[in-house]
């Protein structure tokens, strides 16, 4: 019988591109490019979460900064698409390394404090800058066109521009967490003095992680401003930041499709409770509150732990309770 | 200095001491709450606000005044914030502490979300049960407000008493050191978490039914403030008790007259010294971190 030797990892990611690009053709492209969106922007939070330990509960700042930027280029400035985005990715790059070299220096949950306090200060700075149309935000945001050329009025064509822009940038974090700084990365992660003592200068390995995952959620929200056409203050407060924890937690932290599914769960799932829209927020929590009881893994985590098993038990029959140690030299098939 | 007139100037700095009150009720809850537990209470806000609330409802269905509300309402909170420990987070002990905060996040989410569902976001009035004021020259001073100052100066004096001066207290701190240790002498640690837990939550309720009458008691009134009062643990340090109550004071004085001399200034203000305290020390003031 040949052996698949497809990587479970691998698979998935095909899955997924694969639904992707047909994706228009079965579900409303409005949803799906929300969807991704989030995806992209959880991805960015789960690179410093998974793989630098860093719980960072101000992302929304870098989200909303760059749907702010972006919208008020598009609206009033009237620059192109694609210059557009890349500003705002960009400011959201800046305010990361101002965040980073502030927050950077405190741990575990001093440094989610510190991260909250910074993003709520900018969130006080976005209600009176004359820039971010207040409470009312910035609405019906045109879209412009990429390079001059392709209209993305029309839903269709920007879904396969934002496929292909968050796409892009999944593969800079899947790149990220794969190389040999991804894997300083996670030595930190695991045991930061030893990481220390071998000579790696942590904060900066630190401060250039979280410059990428602003700048990856700068992307995301730019993005976000340009799909649903709105950039308002529910996309820099707190809630926001809380609700991209959220979605990485239920997907998988550190694991790379957990993000994107536990986006795709989430955004879902508010889709289906518009109608019930003042208890929205008490269910959210409640999921929240018992992932983090019960469901801890996400649902990336456990199926790869459920894979694990089942394959553990198929490649090895009844054997004796050696095989107990099959499981640590079985590679991590991590997804 | 700048030409400001004096009673301006004085009731601005009275506007300040009152919310400095707010900021050290609550960081001196959280501090107490980390101390034992090592976990920073998100649900904090919430419990604050959910204490206003219990005294507005209290007031209206049950007739209970102020006075009454002042004890009730603490007390259920502090009940419910115990049962709280007890059942869900004692249950996340053994694994890595971000989850522990994750879990108190969630219930504020789930606090917050319920009371916005129930009650609006508009918020309702709570009548001041003391008004009038007397006229102190150069100022005019409401009896509430003085009310509010004093309780809370003198229950953040009587919460340090308690834990640095009793029998208690010594068992507290004891714990916090070495919760292993202290169990062997007999001592019931999980009970003390669970008390301390609850003591934390009817602190921040005691706070929220002392906002009420000043501001109005609606379900966001917790989460801005809990945000800010981060801001003043950070600078403050989180290890020291003296160290939050002192800085809650200060930077509600600073807030105050920030807002007499650049108003736009005001609500980033404490931000500022939280970035600038993180560049210069980053341990905080009073500048004992604990892991």
């Amino acid at each position: 019988m040949p052996r698949i030797s497809l990587n479970p990892a691998a698979a998935i990611f095909l899955a997924l591109l694969a639904f992707g690009l047909v994706g228009p053709l079965l579900v409303y492209p409005v949803f799906l490019m929300k969807v991704m969106c989030f995806a992209l922007f959880a991805s960015a939070f789960n690179l410093l979460i998974g793989y630098v330990g860093l719980l960072a509960f101000g992302h929304a700042m870098f989200f909303g900064g760059a749907a702010y930027v972006t919208g008020y280029l598009l609206k009033v400035a009237g620059w192109p698409a694609e210059v557009s985005i890349l500003a705002g990715a960009t400011a959201a790059a800046v305010l990361g390394v101002i965040t980073g070299l502030l927050a950077i220096g405190r741990q575990g949950i001093y440094f989610a404090m510190i991260t909250l306090a910074l993003a709520q200060m900018f969130f006080f700075f976005c209600v009176q800058a004359p820039f971010t149309g207040g409470e009312n935000g910035l609405t019906a945001i045109p879209r412009g066109h990429l390079f001059g050329l392709l209209d993305l009025s029309d839903d269709v064509s920007l879904y396969y521009v934002v496929f292909a822009i968050v796409a892009s940038g999944i593969f800079l974090i899947y790149r990220t967490i794969h190389s040999p700084f991804g894997q300083v990365l996670k030595g930190i992660r695991d045991n930061e003095p030893r990481a220390i003592s071998l000579g790696y200068d942590v904060n900066r390995f630190k401060l250039i992680a979280f410059t990428i995952s602003a700048f990856v959620s700068g992307l995301a929200g730019a993005l976000k401003a340009i799909v649903l056409q709105l950039a308002t203050l529910v996309d820099v407060s707190w809630t926001t930041s809380g609700e991209v924890v959220l979605m990485t937690l239920m997907g998988g932290i550190g694991t790379v499709v957990g993000p994107i599914l536990g986006a795709a769960v989430i955004i879902t799932m508010q889709n289906y409770l518009t109608g019930f829209a003042e208890w929205v927020v008490t269910i959210q929590g409640l999921v929240f509150f018992f992932t983090v009881l019960i469901f801890r893994r996400g649902i990336a985590g456990e199926a790869e732990r459920i894979y694990r098993n089942f394959r553990l038990r198929a490649v090895s029959p009844p054997r004796s309770e050696k095989t107990g140690r099959q499981d640590a030299v079985a590679p991590r098939n991590a997804a | 200095m700048l030409d400001l007139p004096a009673p301006a100037l004085f009731g601005q700095l009275l506007l300040g001491a009152i919310n400095g009150a707010f900021y050290a009720l609550l960081s001196l809850g959280l501090a107490v709450i980390f101390g034992l537990l090592h976990v920073v209470n998100f649900a904090h806000g919430a419990q604050y606000a959910l204490g206003a609330f219990c005294a507005y409802l209290l007031l209206k269905f049950a007739g209970v005044p102020y006075w009454g509300a002042l004890i009730l309402s603490p007390l259920i909170v502090g009940l419910l914030g115990s049962a709280f420990e007890r059942l869900f987070l004692r249950r996340l002990y053994d694994v890595d502490n971000i989850y522990q905060l994750l879990l108190t996040f969630s219930l504020a989410l789930i606090i917050e979300g319920t009371l916005r569902a129930l009650f609006g976001s508009s918020g309702f009035p709570y009548e001041n049960p003391l008004p009038g004021g007397i006229n102190l020259g150069f100022m005019f001073m409401p009896y509430y407000r003085a009310w509010v100052v004093a309780v809370s100066i003198v229950l953040c004096v009587a919460t340090w008493l308690v834990i640095e001066k009793t029998k208690l207290g010594s068992y507290l701190r004891a714990a916090t050191e070495r919760p292993d240790l202290v169990r062997t002498f007999g001592i019931n640690v999980p009970l003390m978490v669970t008390v301390t837990y609850g003591a934390g939550a009817a602190l921040a309720a005691f706070a929220g039914v002392l906002a009420a009458p000043i501001y109005q008691v609606n379900p966001g009134m917790g989460a801005n403030l809990l945000i800010i009062v981060f801001a003043v643990v950070v600078i403050g340090g989180m290890g020291s008790l003296m160290g939050s109550v002192v800085a809650g004071f200060g930077l509600g004085l600073l807030e105050g007259l920030t807002k007499l001399v650049y108003p736009t200034a005001s609500s980033t203000v404490i931000f500022v010294v939280m970035a600038l305290v993180l560049l210069l020390r980053p341990a905080g003031l009073a500048g004992r971190e604990v892991h």
